[in-house]
């Protein structure tokens, strides 16, 4: 029996990817550890290794197919001994069909992931996504559970992608829709986003236009963040931070004899947001319907702009890192995320998120927060103002920091308390030292 | 004619053709319906509306026979059947009349004679002065021509003796005795019609219940009660001959063990049920194809010939208004290319006899759910256990679901007594939105009303009934 090769789940919430390159041909051999293909997420480019080793008996995905459902068999393996007429009558019935490359700019269906013959390679364990409600009749969610179906997996035929009882039956009939096995991610359709359509007739009236069909990065941006600002509470706190003290602290430490580094701001403001939310745990949270999730560790994510969308680098534990680290880490990780070669565990996991605008000149911005965490800040430009100190008018360095947070896990007083203290530690940054 | 060209031309402005105009025209299409003679079809000038029309006379009647029971008192109650006919005809006059303003408000054409399929999109439509009219031509067209009693031979109406539900909605005498031929929803109806305000009616029906197509259960009671108030039912009997005298017809009738008798009545009403309006609409010049007098067709009204639709009572069973006005939607929809555009599900069509009692269902009975291989639940709530059939003076009747044991599906419900045809809805709603047991279980039902009946009879099939 020839093995197959699935495509394989990268991050928790995808639910299909593009089949970028194939590293090998039909008849290679191919050993465990080979990189056999690159796949493109919704977040990076990944490249496949092999778990098995044989000949690449038969490629069933050709390069450049995109939006193959995760688990769908991209290819076959033949193990030693086996010739390729053990490919006839081959079943790569994996999952459904790839669709053809750019047919549609609406999101597809999610596909419907059969158990693996094999472990998906490179797949992080994941806990399903939180808060993305599968609309199914009470008559499918029953029989699904009967038959211990994921309703995530099945694709819904009914009023506005519900999942009703005939999708259930035609996936009981296909042998598809079986729950994901454990410790594999599960794949979820993105909840349907109440946007217009292509052939909206709103949109005949407007003037002509260029259709971008939607990356997969593109939807789930859309999906993730329509569904935070729908279902988190968000409410903002701002503070002025006055930096020309940290400034100085910059200008002097980049001007060390030898320094092999060059702190930005944001270096400083990852650092005391990171010590910040260590003397302020309450912020450091997830918002779940059972508990709140407090966390031991502060992982800052960066928002990083890249070709078509943004991601998410994570600083991990920066609180303990020094400036000349963090500063060397989020540069590499900026690199990769630009070079689409983040690995999962890169872009996966962080507590808090820092967005900086400031290098736009923008002076304050509000931003969506990234879920499941509990809080996000916004960076604007450090620029002169005027200020005013005991009554007199002076001039300052001053920079506006906006924050947002999820009001189901923290309160005003609790957000409000963590700028009193990110405010102190950036007006006074040798105060890291303490 | 000024515009002999269309996106969807329709044949026959009944319930399902003049929704589907509606819904045509509403989705951008130039449309056009053909009528040959009443806008609203069967249903609104000589079927439901105007058949409900009577029922309500005799409903009425029958409480001023019985204003004792409440504490009023009505002397010398009578009828004229002239008015009760003339208010019926009323009915249907504004109702057609108002068809008429849906379709100008929508900008439908209509235009008035009969249309025969040429093949290639084209129609010819003869006048209703009998001359031809110009060749229409349309993309889409659909077939909406409905159905029409149906004859048994040696049994045919006469439309003077024998009656089809045409002369029953406009008859010449108040017939002291009838004899009803078929116990179907339209027999069952002018039996009760006419029985109420007096007549001896005898129904003669050759299935082994009433309402062949209702629950055993429901018809058993439904029978039970008619029988009490004075109808006569003979099931597994057929009329074999029908003897015309001058004013009077003598019906010879074979019961199951073989014996016959003879039934002298002043009119009969034959109601053996109604069949697709298929001849000389010009089928023979397309490649639809037929299939026990009605034409065939896919979930989407679509015919084997490309642009040719059919919809309604011509395309096949259940006949029945709601169906075809649904049947209509969904091809008009699907031509549009509209999305989740799904087949309609044949078996969430409700029921509704406007007999006293009343019946109504939605899905499988029993019986037909047990064939099925299902392993069922049922559940059952008397009128008696409700206040509202109480205070009412409505203690018959009842109200009974069968479930999917395994899944909790609801797969039928079926009810017997005053006013169930407006509760069906209630299930049909949940069997549509797919609840199981439990939603139902869990809904708040408004106290006091006889929908009480409804969360009482799923609450049965679980073993929770309260009021019982």
């Amino acid at each position: 029996m020839p093995i197959k090769i699935l495509m394989p789940a990268l991050s928790p919430t995808m639910t299909e990817g593009n089949l970028a390159k194939w590293h090998k041909k039909e008849g290679d051999a191919v050993e465990s550890g080979d990189v056999i293909a690159e796949i493109e997420t919704d977040k990076a480019t990944m490249e496949v290794e092999a778990v098995e080793e044989g000949t690449l008996g038969k490629i069933v995905v050709p390069e450049g197919t995109a939006d193959v459902a995760v688990n769908a068999v991209i290819a076959l393996l033949l193990e030693e001994g086996e010739d390729a007429s053990a490919l006839d009558g081959a079943d790569t019935s994996g999952g459904t069909a790839p669709a053809p490359a750019a047919e549609e700019a609406k999101p597809e269906p999610a596909a419907s992931p059969a158990p693996a013959a094999a472990p998906a390679p490179t797949a992080a364990p994941a806990p399903k996504a939180a808060g993305e409600r599968i609309f199914a009749s009470p008559l499918a969610k029953r029989i699904a559970s009967q038959e211990g179906l994921d309703l995530a997996a099945i694709s819904g035929s009914g009023p506005k992608g519900r999942v009703v009882k005939r999708d259930v039956d035609g996936a009981i009939a296909a042998g598809t829709g079986k729950a994901a096995p454990a410790g594999a991610p599960s794949a979820s359709a993105p909840p349907a986003a109440a946007a217009p359509t292509v052939d909206d007739p709103v949109f005949q009236n407007m003037p002509e236009y260029e259709a971008v069909a939607n990356s997969s990065m593109r939807k789930i941006i859309a999906s993730r963040l329509t569904a935070s600002a729908r279902d988190i509470p968000h409410f903002n706190v701002s503070a002025d931070i006055e930096i020309d003290k940290l400034l100085a602290a910059r200008k002097d430490l980049n001007g060390r004899d030898g320094a092999d580094y060059k702190i930005s701001v944001n270096d400083f403001v990852i650092k005391a947001v990171a010590v910040a939310l260590r003397r302020c745990p309450d912020v450091n949270v997830s918002y779940t319907d059972d508990a709140i999730l407090k966390f031991k560790k502060a992982d800052v994510s960066v928002a990083v702009a890249i070709e078509g969308g943004l991601i998410t680098p994570i600083i991990k534990d920066a609180g303990s890192l020094g400036l000349a680290a963090i500063s060397a880490k989020a540069k590499e990780l900026a690199g990769k995320a630009r070079d689409g070669k983040l690995a999962p565990e890169e872009f996966q996991g962080g507590t808090f998120t820092i967005s900086n605008l400031g290098m736009f000149g923008v002076k304050s911005f509000n931003s969506i927060i990234n879920p499941p965490q509990g809080g996000i800040l916004s960076v604007g430009a450090g620029e002169q103002r005027p200020v005013v100190k005991d009554g007199a008018l002076s001039v300052a360095t001053v920079m506006s920091l906006t924050l947002a947070v999820d009001h189901r896990c923290i309160d005003g007083a609790t957000a409000a308390g963590f700028m009193k203290e990110l405010k102190a530690i950036l007006e006074d940054p040798i105060s890291l030292l303490l | 004619m000024a515009d002999t060209s269309f996106d969807i031309l329709i044949i026959g402005g009944g319930p399902g053709g003049y929704v589907a105009a509606i819904r045509a025209a509403q989705l951008g299409f130039k449309t056009c319906v053909v009528e040959k003679q009443h806008l609203g079809g069967i249903c609104l000038n000589w079927g439901c509306i105007p058949t409900k029309a009577l029922l309500r006379s005799a409903e009425i009647y029958h409480y001023m026979k019985h204003a004792d029971a409440y504490g009023l008192s009505a002397k010398d109650v009578s009828f004229d059947i002239e008015k009760v006919i003339g208010r019926s005809r009323g009915v249907s006059k504004q109702l057609n009349g108002g068809v008429g303003h849906l379709l100008k408000k929508n900008k439908v054409t209509v235009v008035d004679g009969t249309a025969k399929l040429k093949g290639g999109g084209k129609v010819g439509v003869t006048g209703t002065d009998g001359k031809p009219l110009a060749d229409m031509s349309a993309k889409h067209i659909i077939v909406a021509t409905g159905a029409r009693p149906r004859a048994l031979p040696g049994l045919e109406p006469d439309g003077k003796l024998v009656w089809t539900y045409f002369e029953a909605l406009k008859p010449d005498i108040f017939p002291k005795k009838l004899l009803v031929i078929g116990s179907g929803a339209i027999g069952i109806e002018f039996a009760s019609f006419y029985q109420t305000l007096g007549a001896d009616v005898t129904v003669v029906e050759v299935m082994s219940q009433i309402m062949p197509v209702e629950d055993a259960e429901i018809s058993g009671i439904a029978r039970k009660q008619m029988e009490k108030s004075g109808l006569k039912i003979m099931t597994e009997a057929k009329v074999t001959k029908l003897a015309k005298g001058a004013n009077d017809v003598t019906c010879t009738v074979e019961t199951k063990d073989g014996k016959t008798q003879e039934i002298k009545v002043d009119r009969v009403i034959s109601a053996v049920g109604v069949q697709g309006n298929i001849e000389d609409i010009g089928l023979e010049n397309t490649k639809v194809k037929t299939d026990r007098g009605c034409i065939v067709i896919d979930g989407y009204g679509r015919t084997d010939e490309p642009g040719v639709y059919a919809i309604g009572d011509v395309a096949g069973p259940p006949m029945l208004a709601h169906k075809a006005e649904h049947e209509g939607v969904i091809c008009v929809e699907k031509i549009k290319g509209l999305d989740g555009v799904h087949p309609m599900e044949k078996t969430q069509i409700p029921g509704c006899t406007y007999c006293h009692p009343q019946v109504a269902s939605v899905g499988l009975t029993e019986a037909k759910a047990k064939e099925e291989g299902y392993k069922v639940k049922v559940g059952r709530f008397p009128f008696i256990g409700n206040g509202k059939a109480i205070a009412l003076g409505e203690p018959d009747g009842m109200i009974k679901t069968v479930f999917d044991e395994k899944t909790g599906q609801l797969l039928g419900a079926h009810m017997v007594g005053a006013e169930v045809t407006e509760l069906i809805q209630g299930f049909v709603i949940a069997m549509g939105l797919e609840t199981t047991e439990e939603e139902l279980m869990h809904t708040v039902f408004p106290h006091p009303t006889l929908s009480e009946m409804m969360h009482e009879s799923v609450l049965d099939a679980y073993g929770r009934v309260i009021h019982m």
